[in-house]
């Protein structure tokens, strides 16, 4: 066997300085910042009254509770139940649309390239990210003050808080669209209004669609949410039981709201495709 | 400069136009179809939601007096007039919103944490073994279907009212969610490196620390930033179910008409959260750029 000679260290040394020397400070960059980062989190843990009887004490609770779950059990309430579902089902897709509608006229004011003037266009983004800062319950307890208890204030709050995200994502499709196609139809005459609709339009829709296709799965998952806080949907059948303790029927209704949610992906996920598929054909 | 439009005969034209038609009749439609199948599913989606126009439009001015409402204070001036008036709990309300910053940060970092151990198991090409695989993914999947809500929920009853019940279910909620992003980021590598450490006759552990972690480290700390911002928001409502956090006091002045109070709440959430926005950015792009330059 062949011994390979001894590498030169003093070579090696003078070769690559930065890596045999490196500066005290970038050595210590990141130990330092993970025991920083590592010191906040205990902070926080003893701040946030973390303790490990606590912790004990709750996991046990957690499997009684959990042992208790099982089998899942409606109850002689499944009627009402998948009426409760079929309400969480209306307030996503509605709530979806609505802000989807809403969403692109404002998306197109915010648009870099349908207006470029960035006195007009700075506020619209605030706006539209002022809205998106603030969470779907809060506005849904919003809406409850003004159209009261009930799905439809469900509504109202998935589409004023989709309307933020979507002017968001539709302004970027929009602004990732080729201007080559907007171009040709103003050199052959168009006017504005021509440019967005023949130049633009067929180029963002399907991206749009994407887009609200996935929301539409997203708030499937909202909107079992916000019955929690009164605006209807399964959400609040799910926060009665919780209350109650009645552990076969929160089961049970967790259950429901995984296949709702697997069977919207799943739909979605064709109907993406289908999109995507007849815009590679057209 | 005028230039010759060749046209063509007119049975050519004619036999041309019809493909055409035919092409564009057939994609309309279609267009049709699903046009009306989605009308119909709004409709009954409406008549579901229980959408009642005339309350919305007797009631909409509501909406819009509303937020003329919480601009005003007490004595009926505009908040603005008085800002130390507006915002008289501002040392409480710091208190909470540090807190639900905390709360989302330990949450983030024990699930990271706990999706760092489990993504190696659930990514294609790093699996120990199919079943195992199998196993994590639908955990995965549990964990980040089920909305961390719903965990604060069942979790105050379990550990008691307080931000423990909060941070356990954003860490749950985060498991699912990171463990995710973590895995696909892990499945695009490189796997050179991997069969280069392996063919040294490492183990697993030393193959997923030499070849994986290197190549993947800078992506997984981005998503975690990002999963921080996201989760500020979802700790800034935990309070509504008693989870700890400003959530409790937004809720209490919603509820009881504290008007001025609710605007000043809302206000500082949304600054915290364009803060936190920024700041991660911020971050992201010094932990990019100093990945790029070597």
């Amino acid at each position: 066997m062949t011994k390979l000679p001894m590498p030169d260290f003093e070579s090696l040394h003078a070769r690559h300085p930065d890596v045999f020397d490196r500066p005290v400070s970038a050595r210590l960059a990141t130990p330092a910042m993970l025991l920083g980062a590592f010191g906040v989190f205990v902070f926080g843990l003893v701040d946030l009254d973390f303790s490990p009887s606590r912790f004990l004490s709750g996991l046990h609770q957690l499997g009684w509770i959990t042992l208790m779950m099982i089998p899942p059990d409606p109850g002689s309430s499944l009627l009402a139940y998948l009426v409760a579902l079929g309400e969480t089902l209306s307030i996503a897709l509605l709530g979806t649309t609505i802000a989807a509608v809403f969403a692109l006229p404002v998306a197109l004011l915010a648009a870099k390239n349908i207006v470029p003037s960035n006195i007009f266009r700075f506020p619209v983004r605030r706006f539209l990210d002022s809205i998106r800062g603030v969470d779907t319950l809060i506005w849904a307890l919003v809406w409850i003050n003004v159209v009261g208890l009930g799905p439809f204030a469900g509504v109202l709050a998935i589409a004023v808080s989709d309307f933020g995200a979507f002017g968001k994502l539709f302004s970027e499709a929009i602004e990732a669209a080729d201007s080559k196609q907007v171009e040709g139809v103003r050199a052959s005459g168009g006017n504005a209004l021509h440019e967005i609709r023949f130049g633009l339009m067929p180029q963002v829709l399907p991206v749009i669609a994407g887009q609200v296709l996935y929301f539409i799965e997203s708030n499937t998952r909202s909107a079992t949410i916000i019955g929690i806080v009164g605006a209807g949907g399964i959400g609040l059948q799910l926060a009665e039981q919780i209350r109650v303790l009645e552990w076969q029927k929160v089961s049970f209704l967790i259950l429901m709201i995984l296949v709702a949610v697997a069977a919207i992906d799943w739909i979605s996920g064709k109907l993406r495709f289908a999109i995507i598929g007849r815009r590679a054909v057209a | 400069m005028t230039t010759a439009v060749t046209i063509l005969p007119s049975q050519q034209l004619a036999a041309l136009n019809d493909t055409y038609r035919k092409a564009v009749a057939r994609k309309r439609l279609r267009f049709t179809i699903a046009t009306a199948i989605f009308f119909a599913a709004l409709v009954v989606a409406a008549i579901g939601a229980e959408v009642n126009l005339r309350t919305f439009f007797t009631y909409f001015g509501n909406f819009v007096s509303y937020f003329d409402r919480i601009f005003t204070l007490e004595n009926g001036a505009r908040v603005w007039t008085d800002v130390g008036e507006w915002f008289w709990g501002w040392h409480k309300w710091s208190l909470l919103l540090g807190e639900t910053i905390l709360i989302s940060y330990v949450g983030t970092l024990s699930g990271a944490a706990l999706a760092f151990a489990l993504n190696f198991l659930a990514a294609e090409n790093t699996a120990p073994a199919p079943w195992l695989r199998i196993a994590t993914k639908r955990l995965m999947e549990f964990c980040r279907t089920v909305p961390d809500i719903v965990f604060a929920l069942i979790f105050v009853i379990a550990f008691g009212l307080g931000p423990m019940a909060g941070v356990l279910a954003i860490t749950i909620h985060c498991v699912g969610a990171l463990g995710k992003q973590y895995s696909e980021i892990v499945e695009n590598i490189d796997m050179k490196p991997v069969e280069g450490v392996r063919s040294t006759g490492a183990s697993w552990i030393s193959c997923m620390r030499f070849a994986v972690l290197p190549q993947v480290a800078a992506g997984f700390a981005s998503y975690t930033l990002l999963r921080f911002e996201i989760n500020v928001r979802g700790a800034s409502v935990m309070g509504f179910v008693g989870a700890g956090g400003i959530g409790q006091e937004l809720v209490v002045a919603v509820r009881k008409f504290y008007y001025s109070d609710v605007s000043a709440i809302l206000l500082m959430i949304v600054v915290t959260v364009f803060v936190i926005d920024i700041g991660t950015g911020w971050i992201r792009g010094r932990l990019f750029g100093r990945d790029r330059h070597g």
